[in-house]
C-alpha cells in the first residue's frame, strides 16, 4: 500500500542498518596484471572495478595536453548486467558522461598533476552491480586502482552518500532507499584535511538540514577511509612478503 | 552477519524484475524487558510486574499478538488495560500493508508510554530470523517467525529470572499455528479465551471482534450474496475494462440504492447506479468497490422512492419483494443511468459509527441489531450482554466484516456515548460523526504554553513596533472572547490617512513543529457550535494571551496602510508590534458610537473615518465584479441556566459587519500579494474557482418565472443583474434570488501556489486571496503569518514552510477540516431548532418556497432561517393528482400550482416519531384547501 517505511521507529532501515552505519565494504587491489593500477570494491550489493592506465604521453591529438599539469581522462560505464533490468546502453549515455565528469573533476583536486606535465592518467571504472551509491562506489575503487599504479595524491578520495529521511541524515543509501524519493547527496572528501573534492545534491532539502547532512556525510566518509587505508597496507604486507623471498 | 533477501517482483509495466537486498542481522537489539540485565537498553519498556489478572495466567506475562489478532482486535489491544504487549516486526510490517488506520492506531499505542507496548525488531535479530523454507508460503513463513520470536523470548526471560515467573503468552487465532505452537512449549491461548478469562473486566468481552468462524454459527449456510472477486481478478479486470473502479455512495433516502463515482479520467461513465442487495454486495458507503456494467438494456432511472431499513427481524428474510417495488420505474430513455453490481471491494472504509441499538425481540439475545445515526450505513449487528443498559444510550460500533451468507455486516461494541437527546451526548455524537478533533489538549500539548504570569519582554520591545499609543479597537459580535483582529484610522500630518490592521500574532506562541502547532495543524479550525466552541489552540491563547482584548498589552502582526481620502493604497506596511487596544466594540455599540453625533472622543473619529473609507472600498470592490451573497443565518438566545434555546432569529447585518470585513479583506489580499510575491512556489493562498455555468440552471429558471433575467457570464454580469432583479411589493425576493444563488456556488480552498496556476477568487473578484486575520481559529492564518513574518525578516523559515508537498497535505487537511467544520455546525444549528420547536410546541409561520420538486416543495422561513421539505405523498393515504412540470419548475397539485417564490403559511412541529432521526415537520396552512384535500 503505502510505499517502504525507510527508518522505522525503532531505527532500523530496510536492511536492518541504523542510520549512520555502513554497509559493508570490502575492496582488494592488483586485481588486473596489465594495467598500472587496478582495484575491485563492494559497498554492499554495490560492486565496481576500477583501472588506471598512466601516466603516459597524450594520445590521440597533441592540442588537449596541458604544459603545466597531467590530463585525467575519466570512462565510467555500467555492465549490462549491473541493474535488475537489462541495460541496453553500458556507456555513452547522459548519466554515464555526467558521471565521467564528476569522477574527472574529483581526481583533478586530488591527483599530484603538476607532477606530469604533458601526460595523461586514464582512469577506467565499471559498474559490475548497482545497488544504491555507484558514484561512491566508483570513486573509493578508483582511489585505491590510482594508490596501485602508484601516482601521487594528496589524500585517500573516499565518498559516500547519504540521504535525509523523517529528519535524520542516513549514510551510504542502497537502491530502494535512493528511489524512495528522499533527498541524496554525494560526498568525495580528502579525510586527513577535511577538504571537500566533489558535493553534489539534486533535490531540494531546506538550508537548515544542509550542515546535519554533510556532517553525516563527512563522517561516513571517514569510516569509507579507514577502511581503504586498511586493504592499502594489508596489500602492502602481502607484497613486501613477496618480494622478500 | 549479513544475508541477502531475494525475490521477484512485478513491475507497473508488466516485466519481472529480480530483486536482490542486503540484509543486516544484529546482535544489538535488545529485549527491552526490566528484567534483563544482559540486554543494554538504556529505557526498557516492559515492566518487571506485568500484571494483567487473568484466570488462565496467574503470573506475570507479556502478550505477543500475532497479525490477525492485531488486525481484529485492535479495540481491545488499545484499551488501558491492555499492557506490556510484544509487537514484533513482523506482525507491525504486516499489518502497515494490511490497514492503514490499523497500522496508525497501534503506533499511537506504541508511543504511548502507560501502554508498555514494545517493539521487537525480530526480523533482525541474529536469533530470531528465519528465512523462508523451499515450498513455504509467505504467511506460513511469518506465523513462523513469530513463533520463533516467542519462543526466543520465553528462553530469553526464563534464563534472565532463572525459570521464573515471567512469560510470555502469544495470542493466536490461527488453529494452525496454535498447535504448532503447543508443540514448541509456548503459551499460547485464543484471543477470545485470554479476554473471557480476565477478571473484573467484562466489558471487554462487547469488543470482541467476531471471528469468521464463529459467524458460521450465526446464520445459516444460505448464500445471500455473490462472491467477492480476489484482487488480481478485479486488477486484470479494471485493466482491461471489464470492471470500473469507484467510491461508492448510499442513498441516503433508500437502502437499496447507490451510486459508485468513477474517478478515473477518461471515462466516459462517472456514475453508475446499483440497485438492490444483490448488486450493492455488501458495499458501505464511501467504500472503494470494483463495478461490472450491466448491457444498456437493464438501465433504468433512478427511482425517487423513499425505503427506509426498518424491518424488525434481525433475521436474514427474503427481500425479494421490496425489491420487486424498485423496478418498473417508467424508462423515459434520456433519463436512463448506466447500472451495474458490485464484483468487489478493493478498499474499505470503515470508521467506528455512532448510532442506537435496536433490542433484539428475544429478551436474554446477546446478538442485537445496531441502527446507525448515518443513513447510509447499513445496519450492524453486534453481540452485547449488556444490551439492557445500552437501549436509548448513543453508542460507538465498529464493523468486524460482512461474510456472504449474512444480511447485515458483524460488527462489535466500542463505547457508549451517553443517552439519546441528551444535549451533551448529541454534541458528542456530532462531533464523531464530523470527524472533528474535539478531546481536551494533552499534557503534551499544553506543555508548549507560555508560563504564567506572561508579560511582554524587552527582546519583544527591541523587535517590534510600538504601536501602544495609537488608538486601536476591536469590533466583534457579541460575547466573543477570541477577538483576533483589532483597527485604527488616523489622520496624517500630509493630510492623507493611516489605517492599520492588527492580527493576533499567535505565530509568536505557536512554534513549528512541536506538540501545539501539530495539534492545531491537525484540528485545523476552531469549530462554532451553538452554546459550544471547539478550540483550535488552548484557551489560555485563544482566549487571553491571543485574544486582542481592550486595555492590555498585546503582541500583534499590523498590516498598516497609508490611504488617501479615496482610499486609495499610497504605501503598505507590515510590522510585527505591540498594542494597547482601547476598547472591545460589538457591532451595534460601533453602529450607536458612529451615529451618535454628540460624540467625538478618538475611538468614535476613528472608527468613522474607517466606515468611510469602508464604503469606498466596498463600491469599488462591487464594481469589479464582487458578488453580495445571502445565506440564512440564526441565532440562538441561549438560556443561561438550562442552555436551551428560548429564542431564534435570523441574524442582522449592521453597517459595522461590513465595515470589518471590508478592512480584512483588504489586510488579506495585500499580504497575498506580498507573499506570493516573496514565495511564488510555497505561498499558501486561498481560491475560488468559477461555477460551469450548468450550476446556474435553477437560478436563471428561478428569475425567468418572475420575468427577470440574469446574466452568469461573469461574476460582474451576475451580480449587476442580482442587483437589478426586483419586483415590487416583494422586498425578499432579492434575497431569495441570493440565496439560490449562494447554492450555486463552488467551495473556496486552500492550496499552495507552486501546484496551482489558478488563483483567482470568483465570490470576491480578487486575482488573489489568502486568509491572514484570524490565526487563533484557522490554522492557514498561522502558516500566512509565519510566511509573511519570513518575508519581512522577522523570524526564520523552517523546512516544512517551504515544501509545497508538504503543504499541498496540510491544504487537503485544512480543506477537509473547514468542511465538516460547516457540516458539524449545521448539524449543531438543525439540533438546537429541533429543542426550540420541541419547547415551543406547534406554531404557523410565513415562509417562501424555495426549490418545487417532484413530490415536495421546499420552504425556506426567512423569521427561523429554516428551510424544510413539504411533501404530498403519504405512505398510508393515496396522494393527491401531481404534475411536475421542471420547466417553470412548477408543482400542480390537484388545481393549485405551486411556483418558485410563492408566499405561503405553514404550521410547524416537531417529528419525535424516530428518537435518532428527529426533524422537523411543515405542513401547508395556506393555501388552505389543498390542506383539505388532503386530509380528506
Amino acid at each position: 500500500m503505502a510505499g517502504l517505511e525507510l527508518l522505522s521507529d525503532q531505527g532500523y532501515r530496510l536492511d536492518g542498518r541504523r542510520a549512520c552505519e555502513l554497509r559493508k565494504v570490502q575492496a582488494r587491489t592488483s586485481v588486473f596484471a596489465q594495467a598500472d593500477g587496478s582495484a575491485y570494491l563492494e559497498q554492499g550489493n554495490t560492486k565496481a572495478l576500477a583501472v588506471v592506465y598512466g601516466p603516459h604521453e597524450t594520445r590521440g591529438s597533441r592540442s588537449k595536453s596541458l604544459h603545466d599539469r597531467a590530463v585525467i581522462n575519466c570512462q565510467y560505464s555500467m555492465a549490462t548486467f549491473s541493474t535488475a533490468e537489462r541495460k541496453r546502453r553500458p556507456h555513452g549515455d547522459r548519466k554515464s558522461s555526467e558521471m565521467s565528469l564528476h569522477l574527472k573533476q574529483t581526481f583533478e583536486a586530488a591527483v599530484l598533476t603538476e607532477l606530469y606535465p604533458r601526460s595523461q592518467i586514464d582512469i577506467y571504472v565499471k559498474i559490475l552491480q548497482a545497488d544504491g551509491g555507484n558514484y561512491s562506489a566508483c570513486v573509493n575503487a578508483a582511489t585505491l586502482a590510482l594508490v596501485d599504479a602508484g601516482i601521487p595524491m594528496r589524500d585517500y578520495v573516499c565518498a559516500c552518500t547519504a540521504g535525509f529521511v523523517e529528519d535524520t541524515p542516513l549514510a551510504d543509501l542502497c537502491h530502494a532507499e535512493e528511489s524512495g524519493g528522499g533527498t541524496s547527496l554525494a560526498l568525495a572528501l580528502l579525510p586527513r584535511s577535511g577538504n571537500i573534492a566533489l558535493l553534489q545534491m539534486d533535490a531540494r532539502l531546506h538550508q537548515d538540514h544542509l550542515d546535519a547532512l554533510i556532517e553525516a556525510a563527512m563522517t561516513a566518509c571517514k569510516g569509507v577511509s579507514k577502511v581503504l587505508d586498511g586493504v592499502v597496507r594489508q596489500h602492502l604486507e602481502e607484497v613486501s612478503v613477496l618480494t622478500r623471498d | 552477519m549479513l544475508k541477502s533477501k531475494t525475490f521477484v517482483k512485478k513491475t507497473r509495466s508488466g516485466g519481472v524484475l529480480k530483486i536482490v537486498r542486503e540484509h543486516y542481522l544484529r546482535d544489538d537489539i535488545w529485549c527491552g524487558s526490566e528484567v534483563c540485565k544482559e540486554c543494554k537498553d538504556e529505557a526498557p519498556v516492559l515492566q518487571e510486574h506485568a500484571c494483567i489478572e487473568s484466570d488462565l495466567c496467574s503470573y506475570p506475562h507479556y502478550l505477543i499478538p500475532d497479525t490477525n489478532v492485531l488486525l481484529h482486535q485492535i479495540d481491545i489491544l488499545v484499551d488501558p488495560l491492555i499492557r506490556n504487549v510484544i509487537i514484533l516486526q513482523t506482525v507491525l510490517q504486516e499489518v502497515r500493508h494490511r490497514s492503514a488506520p490499523v497500522y496508525k492506531r497501534i503506533k499511537d499505542a506504541i508511543h504511548e508510554k502507560e501502554k508498555h507496548f514494545y517493539t521487537f525488531t525480530n526480523e533482525h535479530h541474529r536469533e530470531t530470523f528465519i528465512e523462508r523454507e523451499q515450498g513455504e508460503s509467505a504467511n506460513d513463513r511469518n506465523d513462523r517467525a513469530i513463533r520463533v520470536a516467542a519462543k526466543w523470548y520465553t528462553d530469553h526471560l526464563a534464563k534472565k529470572t532463572n525459570g521464573g515467573s515471567l512469560k510470555v503468552v502469544l495470542l493466536t487465532d490461527d488453529r494452525a499455528n496454535k498447535e504448532k505452537a503447543e508443540q514448541d512449549g509456548l503459551i499460547v491461548y485464543r484471543c477470545e479465551e485470554y479476554i473471557k478469562s480476565l477478571i473484573g473486566n467484562p466489558e471487554l468481552m462487547d469488543r470482541l471482534a467476531l471471528q469468521p468462524d464463529d459467524q458460521n454459527e450465526i446464520t445459516g449456510s444460505k448464500l445471500l450474496f455473490p462472491e467477492h472477486l480476489p484482487l488480481s481478478r478485479i486488477q486484470s479486470g479494471i485493466k482491461n475494462g471489464m470492471f470500473l473502479q469507484g467510491t461508492f455512495h448510499a442513498n441516503r433516502d433508500n437502502y437499496l440504492e447507490g451510486k459508485v463515482f468513477i474517478n478515473r479520467e477518461g471515462e466516459e461513465i462517472n456514475e453508475v447506479l446499483l440497485q438492490g442487495l444483490q448488486n450493492l454486495n455488501r458495499a458501505v458507503h464511501q467504500d472503494v468497490v470494483a463495478v461490472e456494467l450491466f448491457p444498456k438494456e437493464r438501465w433504468v432511472a433512478p427511482s425517487s422512492v423513499v425505503l427506509q431499513d426498518d424491518s424488525p427481524n434481525d433475521e436474514d428474510a427474503d427481500e425479494d419483494e421490496t425489491e420487486n417495488n424498485l423496478k418498473g420505474v417508467p424508462s423515459d430513455s434520456s433519463v436512463l443511468k448506466p447500472t451495474g453490481r458490485v464484483v468487489g471491494v478493493i478498499k474499505r472504509n470503515w470508521r467506528p459509527f455512532c448510532g442506537m441499538l435496536s433490542q433484539s425481540m428475544i429478551k436474554e439475545a446477546t446478538r442485537h441489531l445496531f441502527t446507525p445515526a448515518d443513513r447510509r450505513i447499513p445496519r450492524i449487528r453486534i453481540e452485547t450482554r449488556q444490551a439492557a443498559n445500552l437501549v436509548g444510550q448513543r453508542i460507538m460500533v465498529a464493523i468486524d466484516g460482512w461474510p456472504k451468507n449474512s444480511r447485515y455486516p458483524n460488527g462489535h461494541f466500542v463505547k457508549n456515548l451517553g443517552s439519546a437527546g441528551d444535549k451533551e451526548t448529541e454534541t458528542e455524537v456530532l462531533l464523531l460523526e464530523h470527524d472533528v478533533p474535539h478531546q481536551p489538549f494533552s499534557q503534551a500539548v499544553l506543555s508548549f504554553l507560555p508560563q504564567m504570569p506572561w508579560s511582554i519582554t524587552e527582546e519583544d520591545l527591541k523587535v517590534r513596533a510600538d504601536l501602544r499609543h495609537l488608538c486601536v479597537c476591536s469590533v466583534d459580535p457579541p460575547g466573543c472572547t477570541d477577538i483576533d483582529d483589532t483597527l485604527h484610522c488616523r489622520e496624517l500630518e500630509n493630510g492623507n490617512l493611516e489605517v492599520g490592521v492588527h492580527i493576533a500574532d499567535v505565530s509568536h506562541f505557536i512554534r513549528p513543529g512541536n506538540a501545539l502547532d501539530q495539534e492545531a495543524a491537525s484540528r485545523g479550525t476552531t469549530v462554532y457550535l451553538c452554546g459550544k466552541r471547539i478550540d483550535m489552540v488552548p484557551e489560555l491563547l485563544s482566549s487571553n494571551l491571543c485574544s486582542l482584548r481592550s486595555n492590555v498589552e498585546r503582541l500583534a502582526f499590523s498590516c498598516i496602510w497609508e490611504m488617501n481620502h479615496n482610499a486609495e493604497i499610497i504605501k503598505a506596511h507590515f510590522t510585527k508590534s505591540i498594542i494597547n487596544s482601547k476598547a472591545s466594540l460589538t457591532y451595534a455599540e460601533a453602529q450607536m458610537r458612529i451615529d451618535d453625533t454628540t460624540m467625538n472622543d478618538d475611538i468614535t473619529k476613528s472608527l468613522r473615518g474607517l466606515n468611510r473609507l469602508a464604503k469606498i472600498l466596498k463600491s469599488r470592490r462591487i464594481a469589479k465584479g464582487a458578488l453580495t451573497l445571502s445565506s440564512p443565518e440564526v441565532r440562538f438566545h441561549i438560556d443561561s441556566e438550562t442552555h436551551d434555546p428560548i429564542d431564534m432569529q435570523s441574524k442582522e447585518l449592521k453597517e459595522t459587519n461590513s465595515m470589518v470585513e471590508e478592512f480584512m479583506l483588504l489586510a488579506n489580499i495585500s499580504v497575498a500579494q506580498k507573499i506570493y510575491d516573496e514565495f511564488s512556489e510555497c505561498a499558501l493562498l486561498r481560491k475560488h474557482p468559477s461555477p460551469p455555468p450548468s450550476n446556474y440552471d435553477i437560478l436563471i429558471k428561478a428569475a425567468k418565472s418572475r420575468d427577470l433575467n440574469i446574466l452568469t457570464d461573469s461574476a460582474k454580469a451576475l451580480a449587476d443583474s442580482l442587483n437589478n432583479a426586483t419586483v415590487e411589493n416583494f422586498p425578499y425576493f432579492n434575497t431569495l434570488l441570493r440565496i439560490l444563488a449562494t447554492r450555486c456556488m463552488m467551495q473556496a480552498v486552500y492550496f499552495c501556489s507552486g501546484m496551482d496556476s489558478d488563483f483567482h477568487h470568483y465570490g470576491l473578484a480578487s486575482p488573489i486571496y489568502t486568509h491572514f486575520t484570524s490565526p487563533i481559529r484557522r490554522y492557514a492564518d498561522i502558516i500566512v503569518h509565519r510566511l509573511l513574518a519570513v518575508a519581512i525578516n522577522a523570524d526564520s523559515t523552517y523546512p516544512d514552510l517551504m515544501d509545497k508537498h508538504k503543504q499541498t497535505a496540510l491544504c487537503n487537511n485544512l480543506n477537509y477540516r473547514h468542511k465538516m467544520a460547516q457540516y458539524a455546525q449545521r448539524a449543531s444549528v438543525a439540533f438546537h431548532t429541533q429543542l426550540f420547536f420541541k419547547n415551543k410546541g406547534i406554531i404557523n409561520e410565513e415562509g417562501f418556497i424555495l426549490f418545487v420538486r417532484k413530490n415536495a416543495i421546499i420552504i425556506l422561513i426567512p423569521k427561523f432561517g429554516l428551510e424544510g421539505a413539504v411533501f404530498f405523498d403519504h405512505k398510508d393515504r393515496p396522494s393527491p393528482r401531481l404534475s411536475f412540470d421542471s420547466e417553470g419548475p412548477t408543482l400542480k397539485v390537484e388545481e393549485h400550482t405551486f411556483r418558485m417564490f410563492d408566499k405561503v403559511k405553514v404550521t410547524i412541529s416537531l417529528d419525535a416519531s424516530n428518537i435518532q432521526h428527529q426533524r422537523i415537520r411543515m405542513a401547508l396552512v395556506e393555501p388552505g384547501f389543498i390542506t383539505q384535500q388532503l386530509g380528506k
